[in-house]
């Protein structure tokens, strides 16, 4: 409860140090309209024309249906990722041979390309949610997993020893000595494996599905209808970012505050 | 009678013989002290006494209640600030937090640390700081048996000596009994009731001096006396090879 509100009470202060962002985000935003004075409107609509179809989508019921769908897959895969990745990896960097049987599996499936897995994920579970889901799962599990395996791997044995010395019981020799150090190895991770599944599900969705994301930006791609491509791919990068900037960073500087 | 007793406690780490053959008591109340060259075998023989290491040849029982351990390397949790840290040991053993926060903040500042330094994190600390922390830490639980590994060797003598006075006065009150190691013939000389010798490849005994004068009575002159004497001590001499290295 603490830890909240020391979260929220530095949060003005993290909020402050953002403008270099939003003065380069500004700067990334001219460049685009300089891109869309020369190329035209066809291939770069101007800002102003994406944004306003951007507001247009967003007063839209329907655009809000498919962005739920897509929403729903990558949390269900990322959900399950989190949960089994986590788990999973603590367990093998426990476990010695555990961890060595591991390492072949983690370089196939982080050496496989997702286009790949999209292919095989088609052609076993046909067009749908399990599909995407399979997909997201697969791209984003390895990441958590490898995480967990080295946060595990890495502790340290003196202040294991330490613990010891003290006769730390179970509950406190977990949270005082491995959480904190696992958490600073597995909580990178997830904010990743997030980004990893954002990525993929809309990949899976314009490849292996009618609906979502993806599928809108399959249809804005076939109609040539850039500005609603354009607003998408906004929608994608926006919520990203407020996921990544407003909610996973400032929870990453509470928890790291000790460390240089 | 509480006490530690060590017999023929031999240890190797692979193949190199690093411990040989090592005899000595303590009983409750006394100091002992270990005196030797670096990488003499003193770190490891206060783990095997401490049950940080597992004995594979001769003996070690210990009856003592309760130990604590101050490290020679600090040992701090790193996302813990210095209060947080000294109150671990108490924690541990089941001390309700606000009682146990209280006695780690009143030893903090009698160890010469601020209240601005409470919340600060080991990555800020100077060693000495997390020297001072590591030892708190382990005084602050009350053990019957301390054992200290060089815990004075970062601090400057100001500090030093006001340490050695809580250490005494915590001796006394508590009837604790201490295993040290030093580097420092002086502090040896000033705080024990027993200085053991040893010496390397591979470690042993290779003789003890006892002190019997009552600690509070040894005065400077006292401490100067008898460590002028330990130097020309034949096995002090040989021991850390004085003599090749006259300086001139
Ligand atoms: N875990 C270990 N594995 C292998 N060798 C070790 C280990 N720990 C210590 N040693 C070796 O044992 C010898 C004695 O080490 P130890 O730490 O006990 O010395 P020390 O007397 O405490 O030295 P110092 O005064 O410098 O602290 C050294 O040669 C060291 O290399
Ligand atoms: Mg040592």
């Amino acid at each position: 409860m603490k830890f909240f509100l020391k979260i929220l009470k530095d949060f003005p202060a993290y909020l402050w140090s953002g403008w270099g962002a939003i003065a380069s985000i500004l700067l990334f935003i001219a460049l685009w309209d300089v891109g869309n004075q020369v190329y035209g409107n066809l291939v770069l609509p101007s800002p102003l024309e994406t944004f306003k179809t951007l507001y247009a989508m967003l007063h839209s019921q329907e655009v809000w249906e498919q962005i739920d769908i897509t929403l729903y897959r990558a949390s269900v895969g990322f959900g399950l990722s989190l949960l089994f990745g986590s788990i999973l990896g603590l367990i093998a960097g426990f476990f010695a041979t555990a961890s060595m049987m591991s390492r072949p599996v983690v370089t196939i499936l982080v050496g496989m390309p997702p286009i790949a897995w999209i292919v095989l994920a088609m052609i076993w579970f046909g067009m749908g949610d399990e599909t995407v889901i399979f997909t997201v799962i697969v791209a984003s599990f390895p990441i958590i997993f490898v995480g967990a395996l080295q946060g595990t791997r890495t502790l340290d044995g003196d202040l294991k020893e330490m613990a010891d010395s003290f006769h730390f019981p179970w509950h406190m020799k977990f949270m005082d000595v491995y959480f904190p150090h696992i958490f600073s190895y597995i909580f990178p991770a997830w904010v990743s494996g997030l980004g990893m599944a954002w990525k993929i599900v809309i990949m899976a969705e314009l490849l292996a599905t009618s609906d979502g994301m993806g599928a809108e930006l399959a249809i804005a791609r076939s109609q040539l209808d850039t500005p609603t491509a354009l607003a998408l791919v906004t929608i994608m990068i926006g919520s990203l970012m407020f996921i990544e900037y407003i909610i996973l960073e400032p929870i990453k500087r509470e928890v790291e505050s000790w460390r240089s | 009678m509480e006490k530690l007793e060590v017999k023929n406690l031999t240890h190797h780490f692979g193949f190199t013989e690093i411990l040989h053959d090592i005899n000595f008591t303590l009983k409750r109340g006394e100091v002992v002290s270990i005196v030797g060259p670096s990488g003499g075998g003193k770190t490891t023989l206060l783990h095997l006494c401490s049950g940080l290491l597992d004995v594979e040849e001769g003996s070690v029982s210990n009856n003592f209640t309760s130990s604590a351990f101050a490290f020679q390397e600090g040992r701090l949790l790193p996302w813990k600030n210095v209060i947080d840290n000294i109150v671990v040991g108490l924690l541990a053993r089941g001390d309700k937090k606000s009682i146990a926060i209280q006695q780690a903040k009143d030893i903090a500042l009698k160890f010469g640390l601020e209240e601005d330094d409470f919340e600060k994190f080991p990555k800020d600390l100077s060693g000495g700081m997390k020297q001072r922390v590591n030892f708190a830490r382990a005084l602050v639980t009350k053990p019957s048996l301390l054992f200290l590994d060089e815990p004075f060797s970062a601090l400057d003598i100001g500090l030093k000596r006001e340490l050695y006075a809580h250490l005494m006065e915590s001796c006394k009150e508590d009837d604790m009994s201490i295993l040290f190691i030093t580097h420092d013939l002086m502090e040896g000389i000033r705080l024990s009731d027993e200085i053991l010798l040893l010496e390397a490849d591979p470690g042993h005994i290779v003789k003890t001096f006892k002190y019997e004068m009552p600690k509070e009575k040894r005065d400077d002159t006292f401490v100067y006396e008898e460590s002028a004497k330990i130097l020309q001590d034949k096995e002090i001499i040989e021991t850390f090879e004085l003599n090749s290295l006259e300086l001139k």
